[in-house]
């Protein structure tokens, strides 16, 4: 069914953890531990476009609000920093309430909605959390909030610094493939078999009986609580939080990465993010105007790979479709 | 807080209605007529502003670099029809994001190469420079006077044109049903070219206005286009009509906003937290707005689609 059977899938992904495993390692030995930093950003943004793809592509839910849940983990973990609360144990999962709750409440009224209406109220909402934030004067306003430093992490007696490249890096794959496989075993349990049939015929799942409103919120709320988890991470990674997470070109970037990788596809918005921020370095390294390239092959990549990557290596072309 | 100057605000949120209205118009029809998301509007909306700031300076004259902008930017417009855009018509909503996203990053990089990163000067001609007064008490800018002049007259002739020719009929059925329309035989590819470039140059004409009062510069466009969008979905997306009422909602209820929460909240606030929160709820309202339009009449006020 694919070019690559499912036991070539799990060796592939085998083969890339094991590649992540030494990559610092690796990076250290060549004196290029830049790049360990890189790899930490681009897993991070693996995490939210994943989140993102969990709606996009396995719900048919297109948001084009997706960065609000973003810049809420990043601010509940600057907001919390400031205040005097370090410990990653109280504000990481904060930060993943606050995302979800947020969710809840955007998802609640947005899901009322179809269509390019959909896309336009979830912009809209994350429109209003970038004008609320910025308005936030005793946490930066405009300019942002610098952070003291990174959370810390206590695990029994011990204590991680995280300030560590190693062991941040460390921390942030263990998330990432948390994260990949949960995402993974939501979507072969009976809850992502209901989620993938809604987006297919809504109104047949309905007819026979499910309660579709509910499970795409359900399914809202878990993407944006991911992604709040990503906030987090990402306030920490950047040691600083400011409006420009939520601003809307930052959602429109989330979608592109997913699109890019290959929506729908499991590992679609982890290898969009890699995609995308890698083109970006390099092109970026060659020519100040690094955008012109980048769009351009995004472009390409639109009117002649419209499936995205994992769908140019896969034969099952139809599986992405928005809706 | 006097009569006076609610009725400055007034006229300003007029102003910034017409202009948003400009933009709305194009994208509407755009969104209505083909079912597209077109991103980079506001693109042409940046273009249409550099090209009259390069355009004056060339020609040493406001008035000649305004109409050579806008035909200039209808070409690109419908050059861009043509090459690219025409073929995502038949392609999903993500598919266009995406596409007309990189259109952005293409188009800022392309204006950041030839124009520079740094902001480009575009005066106001010398004749409309100083206030005028209105009425006793009240001196109103002569060239936010001209912005709203030209405003209403383009919302005018757009008005006759789209409900009273008969372009504008096909236009107009474009918009609520193509297939149909397409089977009456209407050449609904030719149409569509010609109102996108429409469209363009309406993006022009406003950026040529709003140039001398905001500044021309790379990302000028997206800021705007979000507030198009707001309007056009206030408004039903398709519709002329429901635009130019979505507009004057969105200019008014901004500016006024802007202009007054900060008083209204210092009655009841703290000065220092009443300074912070009236901008903040002002730029707010727009978007509660459109939730609401939404939430009570899910395809907006003047529905497009019959």
């Amino acid at each position: 069914m694919t070019l690559f059977s499912a036991a070539h899938h799990r060796w592939l992904a085998m083969l890339a953890l094991l590649g992540l495993v030494v990559f610092p390692l690796a990076m250290q030995a060549l004196d290029q531990s830049f790049y360990i930093g890189f790899a930490c950003r681009i897993m991070i943004y693996a995490i939210a476009a994943s989140s993102l793809n969990l709606i996009l592509g396995n719900g048919g839910m297109v948001s084009f609000g997706h960065a609000a849940f973003l810049g809420a983990g990043a601010y509940v973990v600057g907001i919390m920093m400031e205040e005097g609360i370090v410990s990653a144990w109280i504000s990481w999962p904060v930060a993943v309430l606050a995302s979800g709750l947020f969710a809840l409440l955007i998802g609640a009224l947005s899901l009322r909605t179809r269509g390019v209406y959909f896309i336009m109220i979830t912009l809209a909402f994350a429109q209003m959390m970038y004008y609320l934030f910025i308005s936030l004067k005793a946490y930066g306003g405009e300019d942002g909030l610098s952070l003291p430093g990174r959370s810390s992490l206590e695990l029994g007696s011990l204590s991680l610094n995280l300030k560590d490249e190693f062991t941040w890096y460390y921390l942030v794959l263990l998330l990432m493939v948390l994260v990949l496989y949960a995402l993974h075993r939501l979507m072969q349990a009976r809850f992502g078999r209901v989620i993938e049939a809604i987006r297919e015929n809504e109104a047949r799942m309905e007819a026979i009986g499910f309660a579709t409103y509910r499970y795409k919120l359900v399914c809202f709320v878990i993407a944006g609580a991911l992604c709040g988890l990503a906030g987090a991470l990402l306030a920490n990674q950047n040691s600083f939080v400011s409006p420009k997470l939520i601003e809307w070109t930052q959602s429109g970037t989330l979608m592109v990465m997913v699109i890019l990788g290959g929506v729908g596809y499991h590992y679609g918005g982890a290898i969009g993010a890699l995609v995308m921020l890698v083109l970006e370095e390099v092109i970026s390294s060659y020519t100040i105007y690094w955008q012109l390239p980048v769009g351009l092959i995004l472009l390409a990549i639109v009117l002649w790979a419209p499936t995205g990557i994992c769908g140019a290596f896969s034969r099952r072309a139809q599986h992405g479709k928005g809706h | 807080m006097s009569w006076i100057l609610i009725l400055e605000q007034s006229l300003n949120g007029l102003q910034f209605g017409l202009m948003l209205f400009l933009l709305a118009a194009g994208l509407t029809l755009v969104f209505g007529i083909m079912d597209m998301i077109n991103l980079a509007h506001g693109s042409l909306y940046m273009v249409g502003a550099y090209l009259m700031a390069t355009l004056t300076q060339a020609s040493g004259s406001y008035w000649i670099g305004l109409p050579l902008a806008v035909l200039a930017t209808a070409a690109v417009g419908m050059l861009l029809e043509v090459s690219i855009l025409r073929r995502l018509y038949q392609r999903d909503h993500m598919t266009q994001v995406l596409a007309t996203f990189a259109l952005i990053l293409i188009s800022n990089e392309l204006v950041r190469i030839i124009w520079g990163a740094q902001p480009v000067m575009l005066n106001t001609p010398d004749a409309l420079s100083g206030p005028v007064d209105l009425l006793p008490g009240l001196s109103y800018s002569a060239y936010r006077l001209l912005i709203i002049g030209v405003g209403l007259v383009v919302a005018v002739l757009l008005y006759f044109l789209v409900t009273r020719t008969r372009t504008g009929m096909l236009v107009r059925a474009g918009a609520s049903n193509r297939e149909m329309a397409t089977a009456m035989g209407v050449d609904i590819k030719r149409l569509f070219t010609l109102v996108f470039g429409f469209g363009a140059a309406l993006c022009a004409v406003a950026g040529a206005m709003l140039g001398p009062i905001l500044a021309v510069q790379v990302g000028m466009g997206e800021n705007i286009l979000i507030l198009a969008f707001v309007v056009i979905v206030i408004g039903g997306i398709g519709s002329i009509r429901g635009a130019l009422v979505g507009s004057m909602l969105v200019g008014v209820v901004d500016t006024i906003g802007r202009a007054f929460l900060p008083h209204l909240f210092r009655e009841f606030l703290p000065p220092a937290m009443a300074s912070n929160l009236g901008p903040a709820v002002a730029s707010i309202l727009i978007y509660v707005l459109m939730a609401g339009v939404l939430f009570w009449k899910p395809q907006g006020l003047f529905p497009a689609r019959g």
